[in-house]
């Protein structure tokens, strides 16, 4: 877990996740405050993807749910965070979930794994039954 | 139904993906191609990726399923233009994509 008392936050934009085109648009918002937070290109990609990796799992294993992007500052650094919050049925194993190669029943990889390498900073909170908050942070390179 | 066009040229099939699918849209894809190789005995499938910025693990998944079906059917898959930020973000979502030909467009 971060310390964050040193750091703030202002929300910049706030999607409902409950429909294939909301993904689209997440990404396409994602990009953009990337973009005008000066983020490099590669910087710019790995969030993006793990967005959309993170915004697939609240539609389809979270049952739809909602996204909070934030520009946060800590002293001189400005960085990025997502939150996704759904109420669905929780991940029971989290660890099992984080592993490479796991998959749900259907066929399809949570992708945690990968979107947790693809930023610098991952939380995960979920229970059985509980919901599922999920959080990813970039910070800018300076 | 929107769908992206798949062209032919000889035996072979190119598809040029210029927008950010939805997921939907990437599954009709997937169909689509699979059908047109059957139907039409493609010896090969071209997807051209150079317009993506993002590829993460679904799409990635979408295109190893259709060369996997493409080689069940006897065809080959080439993906084209995948771009360097791509490459790097890609391979740490879906390591399946490894095992595409990559080629540079001439």
């Amino acid at each position: 877990m971060m310390n964050s008392n040193d750091t703030t936050g202002r929300l910049a934009a706030q999607s409902s996740l409950r429909s294939d085109e909301e993904i689209v648009r997440l990404r396409q918002i994602v990009r953009d405050a990337a973009i005008a937070q000066g983020f490099s290109l590669i910087e710019q990609t790995k969030f993006v993807t793990a967005a959309s990796e993170l915004a697939r799992n609240t539609l389809q294993h979270g049952g739809g749910g909602d996204a909070r992007l934030e520009v946060l500052t800590r002293g001189a650094r400005v960085g990025l965070r997502l939150t996704f919050v759904d109420q669905g049925p929780g991940i029971a194993d989290i660890e099992r979930a984080l592993q490479d190669g796991f998959t749900s029943g259907n066929g399809l990889g949570l992708g945690l794994g990968g979107s947790r390498r693809l930023c610098d900073e991952f939380t995960i909170e979920s229970t059985q039954g509980n919901g599922t908050t999920v959080t990813i942070t970039i910070w800018k390179v300076r | 139904m929107e769908r992206i066009p798949i062209l032919r040229l000889g035996d072979y099939l190119i598809v040029t993906i210029q927008v950010d699918m939805h997921d939907r849209l990437a599954i009709t894809l997937q169909d689509d191609l699979t059908e047109r190789i059957v139907k039409e005995s493609a010896k090969g499938v071209l997807i051209d990726i150079s317009a993506l910025d993002v590829v993460d693990s679904f799409i990635g998944r979408m295109i190893s399923n259709t060369a996997a079906m493409a080689m069940v059917l006897d065809a080959q898959t080439v993906v084209v233009g995948m771009q360097p930020s791509v490459v790097r973000t890609a391979l740490n979502i879906e390591k399946g994509m490894a095992l595409l030909k990559q080629r540079q467009p001439r």
